[in-house]
Formats: C-alpha cells, structure tokens, sequence
C-alpha cells in the first residue's frame, strides 16, 4: 500500500478475504459495485453477493433480512442513496430492528465532484447521527482504513462508512494502533485545537503548519469515527489548548461540528470555529473549484484558528 | 376433530383475541387483523414448523407480517399457540409491553421480524429466504403484505428482485380486502389487476377466498410443488371478517374503538364466548 492505493481496493480486498473464509459475510449492491469495484465479488461468490439493480430501499431491506439469519451483509450505494433515499429503511429495517448490517457510502461530501449536487451528500452524517446505537466512520486514509475494518466487521451492529473511493492524501501513522471508537492526535499544540475529518485532516495539517511559522502552535486530531464521539480525547485537548476549530467535509449543521459543539457546551465550553459547508447545496466541479466555493482552503482554516484564538477570554 | 376443524377453531381462538386485545386498550386496527385470522389459522395450525418453547429456533419457518399494524392478529395466534401467556394480550400497547401495535422482532417472542413503516417487509423476507438459499437449508419463509401497502413502490422492488431469483422457498400472502385508510383501493389508487401485476413479476399467482381455510391450506400445499418461482397467494378478504359492526363500518375499521359491550357482542358473534 502506497499513496496511490485507493480506498475502495482496500474495501474489496477485505471483502474477497473475509467471505473466502467467513460463510457469513455477503455483500449487497444496487447497481454502483463497478465504481465501488465490489461488483468482481458477484462472480467470485456466486450466490453470496448481489445486485438488486438500482433500488436502494429494497437492498438495505433484503440485507436487514439476510442479518436476521446470522449473516453480515456489506451493502454499498453513493453516500446520499444510502442515507437519504433508504433513509427509513435504513432507520427501520436496519436500526430499529437492531440488524447486523454494514453500510458502505462512497463519494462523501465534495468529492462526488463531477457527479455534483444530487450525488454530493452534505447532510448524510447528520441523518446518521440522529438514529440511536448506529457507528459512524469516516476513514482518515488507506492504512486506517484498512485497521479500521476487522474492527467494524467484528463490531455487533450497524455502521456507516463514509468512504472516499480514491487515494485521500495519508495522514496516518501506521506504527500506530487504530481503535475504531478513538480520536487520535497527530500533531501536538498549545494554542488551539482543529478536530478533523476526512479530506480536511491533510488540510487541517497543512494549516497547522503554515500557522507554526507565526509562532502558533495548533493541535490536529482526526476524528474519523464521528459516533459515538470520543469525548475524553476532544474534552482533554480542548482544556489544553482553550480555542477549538472543526474542520468537515460535510454541512457544518449535524456532522462534526454539531458533535463537537455538543459535547464541549455541556462539559467544557470553549470558542469553537467551524469549517464546512453553511447553507448551500452541493454542485458540480472538481475540487479545488468546490473548495473554494465552500471555503474549505488552507487559508479558511487558518483564518477560523486565528478567530477561535481571538474569542478566548 | 379432524384437522381442518380444528383449524377453523383456532380461527375463531383468533379472533376472539383480536377482540379482546384490541378491546383491552379501547382502540386499535381491527379490520385489518380480523381478515387475516383465517390464514394464520392455516400457517400456524398446520404448514409452519415453529417451536413455541423455542422461539428463536435455527431451522424454523419465518413469518413477516409487512402489513405490521396487524401485530395484535399475530400476537393472538402467537399466544394461543404458547409462545407468551394469553394474558400478557392484555397488555397491548400499555407503556412498557411487549406488545407494541405495529411487530417487533426484538419485543415479542415468536415475531420473526420488525415492520410497520409499509413496503419494507417484503424486502426483508426476500432477504430471509436468500439467506436460506445461502444456508440450503428448508426453511420457508412466508410473508402477509396489505392490499394498500402494495401501492408503496418498495413491493415492486421487491417483486421484482425475488421473481428474478426465483425464490421457491418465499410464500407470500395479499390481504386483498380492498379498504384502506383513507377509502376504497379502487377510489384512490387501483391495484387491479393484481394477479397479472404478480404474473408479470415472475411469481407463481394464485387468487383464493381467503376465509376458506380449506382452500388455503391446498394452496400452499400446491405452491410448495412449484419450483423456480416465488409464490403469491391472493387472499379475498372481508375487513373486519368475523364480527358484523366491524365489517359494517367498512373503510372506518381500519382502526376503531371497541367498547365493552362490543367486545360481548363480538364474542359472542365469533362463538368463542366463554
């Protein structure tokens, strides 16, 4: 594995292992398993992974189905089709009926780029994050990616990837060990603390950085699991460094910033900055066009730290 | 007492436990959960392998009720079978039950899976029978969808997906009594013709009276014959069959209030009065 590694090869080379040894694993698509790659596996096991065709609503229902029988299926769609159009079914069939189902969403936030507005989910986290005991997971890089996946699979319950499909840029410290329900630092800091997710964590990075040559020292954690939240490790280095930015790939109402806010007002309230998408829709170009547009730049995070700093008391 | 009698019996038992659950609480949708009395009568009075003492049992048939506000008619059957004592009916959506109106896997013991939110049933036991697929195993799943559910666009992705894979071992029932909520099928959107629907889906379609429970028990025993295919038996339903102020308030069955004095009146219509 190298920077050129795409997420979705490390989904399907998991996938291919675990159901070449594991009976119990099977995997559902809707007709994207080309752009997810998991569409080799319906020829690999015949009989154990499928393609309903482009109706979302019925494969997360058969999948509910297929747990209720002791199987762990994967099911795969774009983000938004996932988590809004199968949004009850993912609540009812799935949650609700506590079923033992992976839900893997791919082209989150600004990188369904050319696909644009209708394929680019801004509010999937917030849908998630509102139905109780799901988990949701956002891989920071291929080689978390890649720890984080034993882990969902043995997890008992249902749990949301928020998938890039491509290369994110690597952030991770591979010597490290990954804990799926774990925040982790990757830089440490004194003055302010930027919490993470996704492709802002490399952006986050950047701007700590650029902002060390001004003398101010910023902490970076990437925060891929968004829930449950790991409270202790935001709470610790929010009483630490006393000003907090969050930077997300997503709408700042109900994905991490929402998190963030919630959990530091009501136990350690500090001046908190958020980076990410504010009232508008998704649309269509390519990324450094929609990073702009949705300032989502180096420059915005830099700016948000130095305005949270401004805030402490 | 020969089998089919015993079965008819079991159908009144039903009944009168639709009345008196629905009773306990004042209000419920008993239209809807007298109609199917009959063919719970024939899956658990004789077709379905189940284990009241073990209710999660491996190999046992599965049943989705799709049509999930008819969880007081499960409960009955379920109840007089011996999965939970016949007095925690009396319980039905009170704080705390087991018994919630709409089924819960997770609640209730013999339930074989949630529903409530129309469409997604069918979804999940086609699910339930790949699985079986997967298992080889001879577990049949069966499922009972409503004539109005069948206007949501997930039974036709349902449909179409287990036409496809030829699901032999899925057995599913419409409750075809031509009422809804809100009025007539036919006045606010017609399923008709639905046999032809179910045929054009690849389904092995068979049209019954679905309060002939003679009927009932030869159709399954015929559609199990059939290999390849998934099976629709459509049941012609009276709503509210069984208790004649219930039938006469037609589409105001759907859910309605049943005081005391209709509870006597209705038991003793059913027969099963005690």
């Amino acid at each position: 594995m190298n920077e050129k590694t795409l997420m979705r090869d490390v989904l399907v080379d998991f996938l291919r292992e675990q159901m070449s040894k594991d009976d119990k694993v099977v995997m559902v698509d809707a007709d994207l398993a080309k752009c997810s790659t998991t569409l080799c596996l319906q020829s690999e096991f015949p009989g154990r992974a499928y393609n309903v065709g482009i109706a979302e609503a019925n494969m997360v229902s058969i999948a509910a189905g297929l747990a209720t029988r002791g199987f762990i299926p994967f099911v795969h769609s774009f983000a938004p089709f996932i988590t809004r159009r199968a949004c009850d079914q993912v609540m009812i069939s799935v949650c609700y009926a506590k079923q033992n189902v992976k839900l893997v969403g791919t082209d989150p936030g600004i990188t369904a780029e050319l696909n644009g507005g209708t394929h680019m989910p801004l509010e999937d986290v917030g849908i998630m994050r509102s139905i109780p005991n799901v988990v949701i997971y956002e891989p920071s890089d291929v080689f978390e990616f890649k720890q984080a996946l034993p882990q969902i699979l043995s997890h008992e319950g249902p749990v949301y990837i928020r998938m890039h499909r491509k290369n994110p840029p690597l952030v991770f410290n591979n010597d490290i060990k990954f804990d799926l329900f774990k925040a982790y630092s990757l830089r440490e800091g004194r003055d302010a603390t930027i919490v993470a997710t996704g492709i802002m964590i490399d952006t986050a990075l950047q701007a700590a950085k650029q902002l060390a040559e001004d003398n101010i020292s910023v902490e970076v954690i990437a925060c891929p699991t968004v829930k449950p939240l790991d409270e202790k490790t935001i709470i610790t280095s929010a009483k630490k460094t006393g000003a907090v930015v969050t930077a997300e790939n997503h709408n700042v109402m109900g994905g991490l910033f929402s998190a963030v806010s919630e959990t530091l007002s009501s136990n350690y309230p500090v001046p908190i900055k958020a980076i990410g998408v504010k009232e508008k829709f998704g649309e269509v170009g390519k990324m450094s066009y929609l990073r702009k547009v949705y300032n989502m730049e180096v420059e915005d995070v830099i700016k948000a730290v130095k305005e949270a700093i401004s805030m402490k008391k | 007492m020969s089998n089919m009698k015993k079965i008819d019996e079991l159908a009144k038992a039903i009944r009168c436990n639709i009345v008196d659950t629905i009773a306990s609480i004042g209000v419920g949708h008993i239209g809807g959960c007298l109609s199917i009395a009959d063919v719970l009568a024939v899956l658990y009075g004789k077709h379905m392998n189940v284990d009241p003492k073990n209710p999660k049992m491996e190999g046992r048939d599965r049943l989705v009720c799709s049509k999930g506000h008819a969880g007081p008619a499960i409960y009955s059957v379920l109840a007089e079978m011996g999965f939970f004592p016949k007095e925690e009916l009396q319980t039905l959506n009170q704080g705390g039950t087991n018994l919630p109106s709409h089924c819960d896997m997770n609640k209730t013991k013999g339930v074989d899976m949630t529903a409530g939110s129309l469409g997604q049933g069918l979804s999940c036991a086609v699910g339930i029978a790949l699985g079986s697929k997967i298992k080889k195993d001879s577990v049949t799943t069966y499922a009972i969808i409503g004539d109005g559910e069948s206007q949501e666009g997930q039974i036709w992705e349902a449909a179409m997906f287990a036409g496809n894979q030829g699901l032999d071992n899925l057995i599913v029932f419409t409750d075809y009594n031509k009422l809804q909520l809100d009025g007539t099928i036919e006045d606010i959107n017609d399923i008709a013709p639905l046999a032809d629907k179910w045929r054009a889906f690849k389904w092995d379609v068979y049209e019954i009276d679905g309060h002939d429970t003679k009927q009932i028990d030869e159709t399954i025993t015929k559609a199990k014959k059939v290999k390849g295919k998934p099976h629709m038996i459509i049941l012609h339903t009276i709503k509210g069959k069984g208790v004649s102020f219930v039938e006469a308030a037609k589409v105001g069955c759907h859910s309605m209030s049943i005081s005391a004095e209709q509870k006597a009146q209705a038991l003793q219509e059913i027969g099963g009065a005690k």
